[in-house]
């Protein structure tokens, strides 16, 4: 009689894996799809396809919509990250480090904006807008401004969230070795403290960045004549025509975000950060 | 090198006092350890020095000078946290460097002093690595070296060895120990290890709740501790509590008269009996002696244990182990033995125990 406790898996290992293979199929099979698709050269989405082509693209890259969509998406997500992380950071060392009543109070109200409903909060943000334009009497909807205020609203918490947890994680004594060698509290901030917090800060301006880049229902109701961010024109885009130019565009949208993230990773191992 | 006094420091958190009005000198080139249990205030201490934490009271100097509100930073003491705290993203070498930065040498000067420095710890061959690429021991000669390049006024210990595992940190001791006494560093070492405390300093500080319960020499300490908290806290010790019945006797709580030298002990308050268990010779059978009864045989390598009944009391006495080839115990558990001690071995101390 021999026991095969190596080479048999166990009933529940099998399931894990199973289960595991399941949950990866169903994250990735619609990315896949939206990929598939685009090179098809159809319209009308059949299998098998008659044949492959980059005509969707080519269709893309002249519609003047998806392109000034990309560049506005790209000019409001930097924006976006450029505000809201230094904003985002200061208000976490503020909650880490600070020592006033109401840190927890003020850590739930940063955290707030990820609890509402993108198009709750869009049509809430498009009210004040119009309000504020009148007491201003300048235009805020429909600028890049709003747009990137309203995104803000977003970045600040992501970053809130991720630098608190690298700056909870962080040793103290380092700080305190440095000041022991003789460097003064600012210069322990810059060259020991912020260090420190890289990786955090670097997950949260790319995690604000990519929200912004594909952010829709907070959008919807902010842009307005050349003044709209990718995927509101993908929306409208939808609104009269289905055909994969929109998985083009998509697949474009996909690459630059995962480019982002490969990048991401190489300063900083992500998955120690989230 | 400077001298270091503290003059009654005190450190209140709250409605609790950790430190209470602490008093100690330490001269130039000499290593003086904070041992007791934890929460007993060393590390309070400790880090009041540094300049960690402000006073509640009292007075830090080094040398004449008071430095009791300069900040950490301009401070100059050389510390070795227990934890190393190093800087992640530093070099080694850019670790030990950083000290040297700060006080404004180029980058020709920092370099040799690294060099020289990280030699003096023998780990000139990891200088580029990160400290994450680094053992715990290695980590801990960095710091050592990080603390010692500057040149500190005062080198501070805090449990430096509590991270290593226990071979290492008996090589480690020595080291730091010989490098010590080498550059002649004024050194304060926090501990609540007392075979460390014993092996590395010249004098002991024996704390317990924020205060000194006795300063002195390992010698000192261990062979004529002060009280009952003291000779146990410093090494094994058998404490009877009872009260004097005359110079030459003790007469233990449970009734048991024991032998002592009391002349030798100016001490008033006498209703406790302490003795070190290796001072106690095991016989088998005899006469002569106190008579009990063998409860446990314990051997430990070198030395081996037995925990002896004598009346209702158990004492622990420790002998050398017997060579190889004799039998490891002739004796049994449940052999009537008898135990005796030069009288002037015992100490009669307060007791502070319950």
């Amino acid at each position: 009689m021999f026991l095969r406790l190596t080479d048999q898996p166990s009933l529940g290992r099998v399931l894990m894996r199973t289960l595991i293979a399941v949950a990866y199929l169903i994250i990735f099979a619609p990315v896949v799809m939206i990929v598939v698709t685009s090179f098809f050269a159809q319209e009308i989405i059949s299998f098998p396809p008659p044949a492959l082509s980059l005509q969707w693209y080519a269709n893309a890259w002249h519609k003047p919509e998806f392109f000034r969509g990309l560049t506005t998406s790209l000019e409001v997500a930097l924006l976006t990250a450029a505000i809201g992380v230094p904003i985002g950071t200061m208000a976490a060392l503020a909650i880490v480090r600070g020592e006033f009543p109401g840190r927890g109070a003020l850590s739930s109200f940063l955290l707030a904006p990820l609890a509402v409903p993108g198009v709750v909060a869009g049509s809430g943000l498009y009210m004040f807008y119009v309000m504020a334009e009148d007491f201003f009497d300048r235009d805020i909807k429909a600028t890049t401004g709003g747009l990137v205020a309203a995104h803000t609203l977003l970045a600040i918490p992501w970053t809130v969230r991720l630098v608190v947890a690298s700056l909870q994680g962080l040793d103290r004594r380092a700080e305190e070795a440095a000041a022991n060698l003789g460097a003064n509290p600012f210069t322990v901030f810059h060259r020991i403290t912020l260090p420190m917090m890289r990786p955090g800060i670097v997950a949260a301006a790319m995690f604000s960045f990519i929200q912004s880049f594909e952010n829709l229902d907070l959008s919807m109701l902010l842009v307005g004549p050349g003044r709209i961010t990718l995927p509101v024109a993908m929306l409208n885009y939808l609104e009269f025509r289905i055909d994969p130019t929109l998985a083009a565009v998509a697949t474009v949208q996909i690459t630059l975000v995962g480019l982002l993230m490969v990048v991401t990773d190489r300063f900083v191992k992500l998955s120690r950060v989230v | 090198m400077s001298s270091l006094a503290i003059e009654k420091l005190t450190k209140r958190f709250g409605a609790s006092v950790a430190v209470d009005e602490l008093d100690l000198v330490v001269r130039e080139g000499e290593l003086v350890a904070l041992l007791g249990p934890s929460g007993c205030g060393k590390t309070t201490t400790l880090r009041m020095v540094a300049g960690f934490l402000p006073p509640s009271g009292g007075r830090v100097l080094f040398d004449k000078e008071d430095v009791t509100r300069l900040p950490a930073y301009k401070r100059a003491t050389g510390m070795v946290f227990q934890s190393y705290a190093l800087f992640p993203h530093m070099s080694a070498a850019d670790n030990v460097g950083f000290g040297l930065e700060m006080r404004g040498l180029n980058a020709t000067e920092r370099r040799s002093k690294v060099e020289d420095a990280l030699k003096l710890v023998r780990l000139s061959h990891l200088a580029e690595r990160l400290p994450r690429e680094l053992s715990g021991g290695q980590q801990q000669r960095v710091a050592l070296a990080r603390a010692l390049v500057i040149n500190p006024r005062i080198f501070l210990l805090d449990e430096p060895l509590s991270n290593l595992d226990a071979k290492l940190r008996a090589e480690v001791r020595l080291e730091i120990r010989s490098l010590q006494q080498r550059l002649g560093l004024t050194t304060l070492m926090v501990t609540h290890d007392r075979e460390e405390a014993l092996t590395m300093a010249d004098r002991l500080v024996v704390m317990e709740n924020g205060r000194v319960r006795q300063i002195g020499t390992p010698r000192e300490l261990y062979d004529a501790p002060k009280d009952a908290f003291v000779a146990d806290f410093v090494g094994r010790c058998n404490i009877l509590t009872g009260r004097r019945e005359s110079a030459t006797q003790f007469r233990t709580d449970s009734g048991l008269l024991l032998p002592v030298d009391s002349a030798a002990d100016e001490c008033k308050d006498a209703s406790a009996f302490a003795l070190r268990p290796e001072r106690i010779a095991l016989k088998a059978g005899g006469a002569d002696g106190i008579q009990g009864r063998l409860k446990a045989v314990t051997y430990m390598g070198a030395q081996t244990e037995y925990v002896v009944a004598v009346g209702a009391e158990a004492m622990v006495v420790v002998q050398p182990t017997p060579g190889a080839g004799e039998p490891l115990a002739p004796l049994k558990p449940d052999d009537s033995v008898s135990l005796q001690w030069d009288c002037k071995a015992p100490r009669l101390v307060p007791r502070t125990l319950h």
